[in-house]
């Protein structure tokens, strides 16, 4: 058990004074272990509300640098920091944020070679990748691990939320067993997103984090949860476990981690 | 039969911007006929050429995916509604 400071105490009184926080769960934020797979539209909300919430312990995966047409949406990043790589910038954001957070950065691109590695330690992984090779190869090795995947997903004005507990619920690919072919599926650049669709999901995603850590409530497993921006509407999908899953199903035929070739909708 | 189906944003070029139409039909299979013939091209974006959801879009009436009803051969009846999800990538890194 935690032994809080005075500041601590006064930092966290609002989560403290919650019954379904107390000091119990405080110290359960304190000592958890997320990873957060990119630092972009879905990574920096989430990595900003982990940190504020004093999630202790906060792993940034991300080998990008911050470019000016991120700013429209990627809130950990500054101005200033154009150029430089996100991780250090999301770390600086944290540090001046909440001293109480450990954060450890891997400026590298996610691979089936680094994957294992990257999530040791880690108790929850938060997807919030571009691209369907990366969301894939998440959701393999949430399942191969045993990982609770914190999945979220914009385009335009439209979300999609959902925690895929392996074997407890559906994985990615009961939903979608396959990534689409290039080309059947619009790209980033035509796509477009509305910068705080980003935040809405994203921040989704760290509801979901924090009741996965202290235990409360009902996540958003076996559940899609859709917002539509535009016509200012939630809808929540029921998803199942499919017994023919390529990967958790009864006779999975993957076994092993597989790099797609990276595409957000058509090649590059 | 009367259903309202709920148009995702990629396929939303094809239905003039819609993100809710109104089709007709009994099963999934004649509400995804009837939506070719009101909005040219979209079947071929939803399926497969054997009919089939193409594997990276799920249908759902109302709450409940067809994959787990009865494919496409799932009814439907006046005022349900069928929703067409597809995967989404973006996370909006770039």
């Amino acid at each position: 058990m935690i032994d809080f400071t005075d500041e601590q105490i006064e930092r966290y009184s609002r989560h403290i004074m919650l019954p379904e926080v107390g000091g119990v769960g405080q110290a359960k934020m304190l000592e958890a272990k997320v990873l957060l797979i990119g630092a972009g539209g879905l990574g920096s909300p989430a990595a900003f509300y982990l940190a504020a919430a004093g999630v202790g312990n906060l792993g940034i995966v991300d080998f990008d640098v911050v470019d000016l047409s991120n700013l429209q949406r990627q809130i950990i990043h500054s101005t200033e920091r154009v150029g430089m790589l996100k991780t250090e910038s999301a770390k600086k954001t944290i540090a001046a944020l909440n001293p109480d957070v450990n954060v450890t950065v891997y400026n590298e691109r996610l691979t089936s070679e680094n994957i294992m590695r990257l999530f040791e330690g880690y108790d929850y992984i938060l997807d919030g990748t571009d691209n369907f090779a990366t969301r894939y190869l998440i959701n393999d090795a949430c399942v191969m691990t045993g990982k609770t995947n914190i999945h979220g997903s914009i385009f335009r004005f439209e979300g999609q939320a959902t925690v895929f507990k392996p074997h407890a619920g559906p994985c990615y690919r009961c939903l979608y067993p396959e990534p689409p072919p290039p080309g059947l599926v619009p790209n980033c650049q035509e796509g477009g997103v509305l910068g705080v669709l980003a935040g809405v999901i994203g921040n989704l995603q760290v509801v979901e984090t924090l009741k996965l850590i202290l235990g409360q409530g009902e996540p958003l497993i076996g559940s899609l949860l859709i917002y539509d921006a535009l016509r200012t509407e939630f809808r929540r999908l029921k998803l199942k476990r499919d017994v023919n899953c390529p990967v958790c199903g009864e006779n999975p035929t993957i076994k092993e981690l597989i790099d797609y070739e990276e595409f957000c909708g058509l090649s590059r | 039969m009367s259903v309202k189906v709920r148009i995702p944003t990629p396929l939303m070029k094809l239905t003039d911007n819609q993100s809710e139409v109104t089709a007709e039909g009994a099963t999934i299979s004649e509400i995804l006929n009837n939506l070719e013939s009101q909005f040219a091209g979209i079947k071929e974006r939803i399926c497969e050429e054997n009919g089939a959801p193409r594997r990276f879009i799920n249908i759902y009436v109302n709450e409940e995916d067809i994959r787990f009803l009865e494919g496409e051969k799932t009814a439907v009846k006046e005022g349900d509604e069928v929703s067409i999800i597809p995967a989404i990538a973006g996370g909006s890194g770039r």
